[in-house]
This record gives C-alpha cells, structure tokens and sequence, in this order.
C-alpha cells in the first residue's frame, strides 16, 4: 500500500497531525492505532480541566478528544484501529501487524510519529523490596478504575506526584479508597499546581515532599510500604522511616516518550527529553519523518500537543506534495536552569514564528526566561514561578526569526 | 490419592526428572507448594549454562555440569527453549587472580572442559568495555545462556504431555512410611505412593531430615540481581565473572539469552527460605560490585530488580541417589545446578529406573511443537501466522511483541499459566522496558476469559495475591 502521509498513533497529536495533513490537501491519509478507538490517553482522562487555552472551555479528556475524532471523520480521515506498527524504515516503508487486515506493509511519502509515551516503572527507580501483586503505574490504574471498571485496592500509597498520580488520589479517594500519602522525592511536585489543590489537599490527603518508598512489604499481596527522608543527594535519611499499611501503591514517577519505533528508523533521540531532535517544522533528522505530542517530549497540557501537531502535519503534508524545504538552520541549546527546549534547531532564513518549549531544571520564583543569540539577547519571559510541573512556552516572532544569526541558548536567570 | 511415584519440587530438577520419569509405566505426579512450576531457584537465576571449569575434579557438581553442559544444546532445540553459547570470561586483575584463575584453568583442563588463559590485549579486545585495568582472563567458549523458567516449562509440559500430573500449590507438610508406602501429607491433601523423589530445592533438606536420621543443613543463600532493558548494542557479548569466592562465583555482567544485560547477583545467608525481597544494600552491593567488571555500570537503564534463592548445603556438593527405602532425593542443588539438571535427571532416572524395575513405556509422546515467538518471525512468517491465526493480529505486549495467539497458547499448554506471572515467564508479555503497564489489564482479561474466573479472581502469582480489589462503585462488604 502507498499512502503520501502516514500518523501513526490517533491520541491527540496523531489527529491533530492528521487533520492538519488533510485540511492541507493530503487525501491519501492514514492514521493507524493500536487501541480499538481513538483519543489516546485521553479516553481514560475522564476528569475536567482539557481544552482551556484550545476552546476556552473545561472539557474532560473523553470530551477533548471527541472534538478532533468528530473533525477527522468530517474531513474522512480513514483511522485504522487495532493495528500496531511493528516497524518503521529510513525510507518510510512501515510494517504493521491488525486482525482484520493482517500483516501490511505500507509505503509513506511522509511519517508523522505521534506513539505517545509510557510510563516510568518501578524497576527504574531500583526500589527495592518484594515483587507483590498491588503496584500499578497510575496510568494503568486510570485504565482499571475508568475503563475497564476495577479498583485496585483500598489503601492507597502514591510514589510520586506527577499528574497522573495526582489525578488518581482523588480518583481512588472518590470511589472509596482511602489514599494515606502521595510521596515526593523532590523538593517540589512534578504535577501541575491545580492539581496539587484539587486532588490532595482538597481531600487532606498528605504530601511528602523530599520523600521515597525505601521498602515494599508483602509476599503474596502487598502489606504496606515504608517511606523515608531523603537527603539533598536523594538518600534516604535513616531513622526517618513511616510504615503505611496499604493495598495499593501507584507510581507516578515520570514518563517516557516511546521511541522504539523512532530508533529502529534511525531517528537521532535527545539524551535530555528522550524524544526526537527536531526543527521547528518537527521534522526528525530523517527527512520526511516528523513528530509531535508525548513521542516528542512529555508534555503538561494537551492544548500544547494538539498545537505542535497541527504543525507537524501541516509540515508532512508539504513534504508529501514536494513543497518542503528546510534551509539552514541554527541550534537551540538548554542554559541554566533549562531542561530539553524544543525544537533544537530553528530554520532562520524561513521566517516563521517559532516557540520554544521547554521544562525548568527547578523551582525559579521571580526569575526572567532569556533567550540568547551570542550576547543579544532575542526573547525574554517574566513569571512569579518557573516549575518543572509547567511546561514554559517562548514565542519567537518572524522578524526576530528572520534575524538569527547563529546558535540560540535559553537560559532562567535571576530569582532562586 | 495414590500414586506410583511422586517427585516433590516442580523447579528444574524435579521437572527434568518427570520428565525421564514419564517415560516408564506407572503414575507420576510432582507436587509443589508454587502456584506455577519455577517457582523458586528455577525462576531466578543467572541462566548461565556453565562451562564446568568452576567445580574441583571429582565431584559430583564437576561430573553433571560437564555432562549436562553437553546434553544443553540438544535439549534445547528438542523442547523449543532458547539457548546460546556466547562463551564467558572470568577476568583477573592481579597475580593473586593469576594464580586463582591458573588453577581454574587447571581444573577445567581436568574436567576436560575448553578453557585458555588470555592476557589483558586479548580480553580487550574480545569485550572493550572491560575495566581496562584487567590483567587477564579465563576464556571458556563454551560457556551458554539459557531462560531457566522457560527450560522448566518446556520440561514439564514434555513429563505432562506423557502422563505426569502436577499438584501445585501445596505445601508438604511431612512425609512419613506407613504400611510399605510412603504417605506425604500437604497442607491440602494426603498421598501415598511407592517411590518418592525429594528434589525440593532450598527445602530439600527439611524434606530430607524427614526420610532420614542423617541430618542435612540447607543454608538459603539469596542472590539479587539488576535487569536492565533490552538494547541494540549491548556493552558485553560474553558471560562477565569475577574471580570466585567462598561465597560463590562473584558478581557477573551478563546478557541474557533474550538479549537484556543481567547484574548480581549478591550473596548473602538468610534465614528465611521464603524471603525473596531485594534490600537497598544488597542491590547497592551488586552495582558497586559490577563495577570492578564495567566501570560505567548505573541504574540507568534498569527495568526491575530481583532475588532468588540458592539451596547452600554445607558439605558444598550435590546431594544426589537412595535416600532410604524406595525414596530418593537431590539435596543441596545450587549452582551449577540448571547446567546440571539434564544430567542429574539422568543419572537419578536411570538409578531410580534399576533399582525399582521400572518399565519403559512402548510408546513416548514427543515434546511438544513450540510455536516461533512472534518477535522472532520474520516479516514473510509474521504474515502467515497471522494469515493462519488472525490473533496474532492482536499485539497485546508492545515492549516484547507478543500477540494473543501466543497469550492464548501459554494458558493452553499442558503445564499452562495460570497467573499473569506465569503468563509473563512463558511469553515475555510484561518482561519488557514498561514492566506491564500496558499489557497486564488485558492479560488479566484473556486469563479471565480462559480460566472461566472473574476479573477479580485473577491473581498476580497464585495464593492471595490477587490484583484487583472489586467492581467501583462496589459496596463495602460487612466484615
């Protein structure tokens, strides 16, 4: 099969790539998805607070993606479902695997990759302790509790305080669970600040910060955990130890962008996002292949993903009609305080406006976001807070894009 | 209930022996108070196929690894189990080393196994990511890698498919003589039987102490080790030792045949046989350890962290022949023990076979015919599998791709899952870089469905360990 753009994945950076490919003038679309309908992650979101900055209204996750699913199948966009992509080449030919269609082997003029991310397990954070049944990732207890209708436990401890922990504290305390702790090895929480006060403290349910779980108790169901102190280096301070009796104990401790499938095309990944290197069209160091959303780098809000992903397809869309052209282009490197800018490389002499995205390496209160070209300063952002819960977002417009002449660095300055 | 023979401890041993068992008249069944056969040693170990430089000549240890090593490759392909000969290197960084790794070298001459000496440019340049204050090394090629769990349930699958019942999830509670039987008593049920085999692993010397006046200690010796996630180029091609110590074979680095890197394990005597946790200390342990071997050895890249168990019999030898009238047993079988365990099945079968009368059967049933993993096939066989079979269709674990077809035929199997462990150890789903996060819902599903049990009673190992807790929105059951 010959397709001119090919998405793979229909989360919300996959339709939103896709319909910005269409709406472009690509008919010969596809979009193929692993999971039996689309909408991604946000099928099993089913709480509010989605869609603010994109539509000005609190959507839940169901409701969000229903509105990029309804616009597809207006424009006819065909969403082949329950097919996973086995592979993917340097010369865009993609093997995939489906029950109905079998095994399909299909040629792309353009890819766009928008796989998500998974979630960070236990075994990465080398916890130690006993291999018993009741630790979840939250997001696989999000598709227990929501989608599938099971509850995983009835006491509850949260390892981490990314969003999706954060969400499901109050999720569990709601269908009756009681939640005992969400534990921070941090100094300060991952997950957004409404989160913060909407799921823990509204429902008096402790946060610990600077906190980890040092032991797993249980031989056959878990029994209880223990958390401890940690040091500034992150260890845990002995003589610090709480024992919680728990069922249950979910993971929020980070995700991973999944770029397996990116790797095997020989698509270069950034040590620091763990996601694709890209221009600000998002497009990989393979020509033709481009990526958006959670495969890229770990977003905080979908408005942002739907927003890069109509871009990413609008750019495949104009290297499938031969109308792309990327000229040469200047770097954009982490300074201090910064973690993993997106893009990396700026195509100057196009002229387009450009935002950079990026994670603070910390808390920063009071401090100024500075983007540099030599000694020029080109962009700056003031704000109260920079945390590394919030994604900071920088516009450079077209004339100052236009006016690049060499590598950029962004840096937070000032504040503590 | 009564059988002809009963083996006790479905681990390794006590399959391998099932399964030459099964091949003579009479009824069999291999009890075990693991929810799934592997349960112990067998399911968390190095799965190193060793050499056999490492045991002094003369022992039984020398004599079965040697023998078993040999008997690997063939076993291997007959049952479907993955298998490798990477080759290993125990390296050296002083004279003291020299000299232990000379006379290793002299022992493996001895047991007439493959092995050289290789001086520090050799050992670099065969593993460059060897500390490069490595002096030298012993170089056994012939050195394997094998998956122990999957090795056990091709074994007894095989002993299944020719009669062997398996009783698991019963907990022996004493075995006693009684009216020229021996009558073992579970926690679930009481057996009699003519001939009984003690293969009980790390609790093969209670089961002994039970048969016979002649006292045995097993010291559980527990190892924990650090998996790390698959990758394109992996830092070392060959099985990594150290010099050994009392306390074991040292600290080794390792691929696994399925391609991960394997760190650990540590050694340390504890008191509980049962106690399968990893401790900070121990897990802090082997990574400084590993570093001796691989400088740039961290945490990155780890995808779980686990422990198993070693039987430790004191006197340091395998324990293995007629432990009293009509009974049997393998005492003390640690490493090398899964290299042995062909081989002492074996040499135990034919013991047991002459001594007892024992009856070949006219007719054996083969192995049988496991099906090519799916991330195995190329694209032409993923084609027609899924042609044939639209289930495989159906990709159900992304990190390992495996299908449904496969989820499906691992609770089929003759010895089949029953938990989504055993689901894991049989088809990879879950074993992969998301350690189930994806795929453990839907596994329990299929389990489910296969079972004929609710959501609810699907558990993750057997026992209590039950993985959900009700429907939401469930009421509150009355204590």
């Amino acid at each position: 099969m010959n397709v001119d753009v090919l998405v793979i994945g229909a989360g919300p950076a996959g339709l939103a790539a896709a319909i910005a490919a269409k709406e472009d003038g690509i008919h010969n679309l596809l979009v193929l998805e692993r999971e039996s309908a689309p909408g991604g992650i946000l099928k099993q979101c089913i709480h509010n607070g989605f869609g603010l900055h994109r539509f000005g209204e609190e959507l839940t996750g169901p409701e969000y993606a229903q509105k990029d699913i309804d616009r597809a199948e207006e424009l006819g966009i065909t969403i082949q479902c329950d097919t996973t992509v086995l592979s993917v080449s340097e010369d865009k030919v993609v093997t995939c695997v489906s029950r109905e269609h079998g095994f399909q082997e299909i040629h792309a003029k353009a890819i766009v990759l928008a796989m998500g991310c998974r979630e960070r397990p236990r075994g990465a954070l080398g916890t130690p302790g006993t291999r018993c049944a009741g630790i979840y990732s939250a997001g696989t207890a999000q598709k227990l509790v929501n989608l599938m209708g099971y509850m995983p436990g009835k006491r509850c401890v949260i390892l981490g305080s990314g969003d999706i922990g954060l969400i499901m504290a109050r999720r569990m305390t709601l269908q009756g669970a009681k939640v005992l702790a969400c534990v921070e090895l941090m100094p300060y929480s991952s997950g957004l600040n409404r989160n913060i006060v909407q799921c823990l403290e509204d429902y008096d349910i402790p946060l610990y910060l600077s906190h980890t779980v040092v032991d797993i108790h249980g031989k056959e169901k878990l029994t209880g955990v223990t958390v401890a102190q940690v040091d500034a280096n992150r260890k845990p301070v002995p003589g610090t130890e709480m024992e919680f009796d728990c069922d249950t104990l979910l993971l929020s401790v980070g995700l991973i962008p999944e770029n397996e499938l990116s790797v095997g095309a020989g698509v270069n990944l950034s040590a620091v996002t763990s996601g694709a290197e890209v221009d600000d069209t998002l497009q990989t160091n393979v020509p033709g292949i481009f990526a958006c959303g959670n495969v890229l780098h770990v977003h905080d809000l979908v408005d942002h993903v739907s927003n890069e992903s109509f871009k990413a397809g609008l750019s495949a869309a104009q290297f499938a009609k031969g109308e792309f052209a990327v000229g040469e282009t200047v770097a954009v490197l982490d300074g201090q305080g910064v973690r993993g800018v997106v893009p990396q490389r700026i195509c100057a002499g196009a002229g387009r406006a450009v935002e950079l995205m990026f994670r603070p390496a910390g808390v920063y209160r009071n401090a100024v976001c500075v983007v540099k070209c030599g000694d020029n300063i080109v962009a700056r952002k003031k704000a109260p807070i920079f945390t590394p819960g919030e994604m900071v977002v920088v516009k450079l417009p077209e004339d100052v894009v236009a006016g690049l002449s060499g590598d950029l660095t962004v840096s937070v300055e000032g504040g503590q | 209930m009564h059988y002809n023979m009963m083996i006790i401890g479905a681990g390794v041993t006590g399959c391998a022996l099932a399964r030459v068992l099964s091949r003579y008249e009479g009824s069999l069944a291999v009890l075990d108070r693991g929810y799934d056969v592997a349960e112990g040693a067998s399911k968390a170990n190095s799965g190193i196929v060793h050499a056999g430089f490492d045991a002094k000549p003369g022992t039984l240890k020398a004599k079965l690894n040697v023998r078993g090593a040999n008997m690997f490759p063939g076993l291997c392909e007959e049952l479907g189990v993955p298998y490798s000969q990477p080759g290993a290197l125990v390296i050296g960084f002083d004279e003291e080393d020299r000299r232990t790794l000379l006379n290793l070298v002299e022992q493996g001459v001895q047991n007439g196994v493959e092995v050289r000496l290789l001086e520090r440019d050799q050992v670099l340049e065969l593993e460059p990511n060897t500390n490069p204050a490595v002096e030298c090394a012993l170089y056994a090629p012939t050195s394997g890698l094998t998956s122990p769990y999957e090795l056990t349930f091709a074994l007894a699958d095989h002993a299944a498919v020719n009669g062997a019942e398996f009783l698991l999830g019963e907990e022996v509670a004493s075995v006693a003589r009684t009216g020229g039987l021996w009558q073992v008593t579970t926690d679930k049920n009481i057996y009699t039987c003519e001939i009984l085999v003690n293969c009980a692993g790390i609790s093969s010397a209670k089961i002994h102490n039970m048969m016979s006046d002649d006292k045995k200690t097993v010291i559980p010796r527990r190892g924990q080790y650090y998996l790390m996630d698959r990758m394109a180029n992996l830092p070392f091609h060959m099985t990594m030792f150290q010099c050994p110590t009392k306390m074991g074979k040292g600290v080794l680095v390792s691929p696994t045949v399925h391609g991960n890197l394997l760190l650990g394990p540590s050694a340390e005597d504890i008191p509980d046989e049962k106690d399968v946790s990893t401790t900070a200390e121990g897990l802090a342990f082997v990574m400084d350890k590993c570093r001796l071997t691989w400088p740039q050895a961290t945490i990155r890249g780890a995808i779980t962290n686990f422990s198993g168990i070693r039987a430790h019999e004191q006197d340091g030898d395998f324990i293995i022949g007629k432990v009293a009238e009509n009974a049997y047993e393998t005492v003390g079988i640690e490493s090398p023990g899964l290299s042995s365990a062909p081989a002492i099945a074996e040499m135990l079968g034919a013991q047991i076979a002459a001594e007892q009368n024992l009856q070949a059967k006219g007719e054996i049933v083969p192995a049988p015919k496991r099906s090519k993993p799916f991330s195995h096939m190329t694209d032409a066989e993923r084609a027609k599998a899924v042609a044939e079979n639209p289930l495989y269709g159906n990709l159900v674990c992304r990190c390992e791709v495996v299908t449904e077809a496969e989820i499906r035929e691992a609770i089929r199997r003759p010895v089949g899952a029953t938990t989504v462990d055993g689901v894991k150890r049989r088809t990879r789903s879950g074993m992969g870089r998301c350690q189930g996060g994806f795929c453990s819902p839907r596994v329990m599903e299929i389990l489910a469905e296969e079972l004929g049990i609710p959501m609810t009673e699907v558990t993750k190992c057997g026992g209590e360990s039950y993985l959900l807790s009700g429907r939401v929105g469930e009421k509150e059951e009355q204590k």
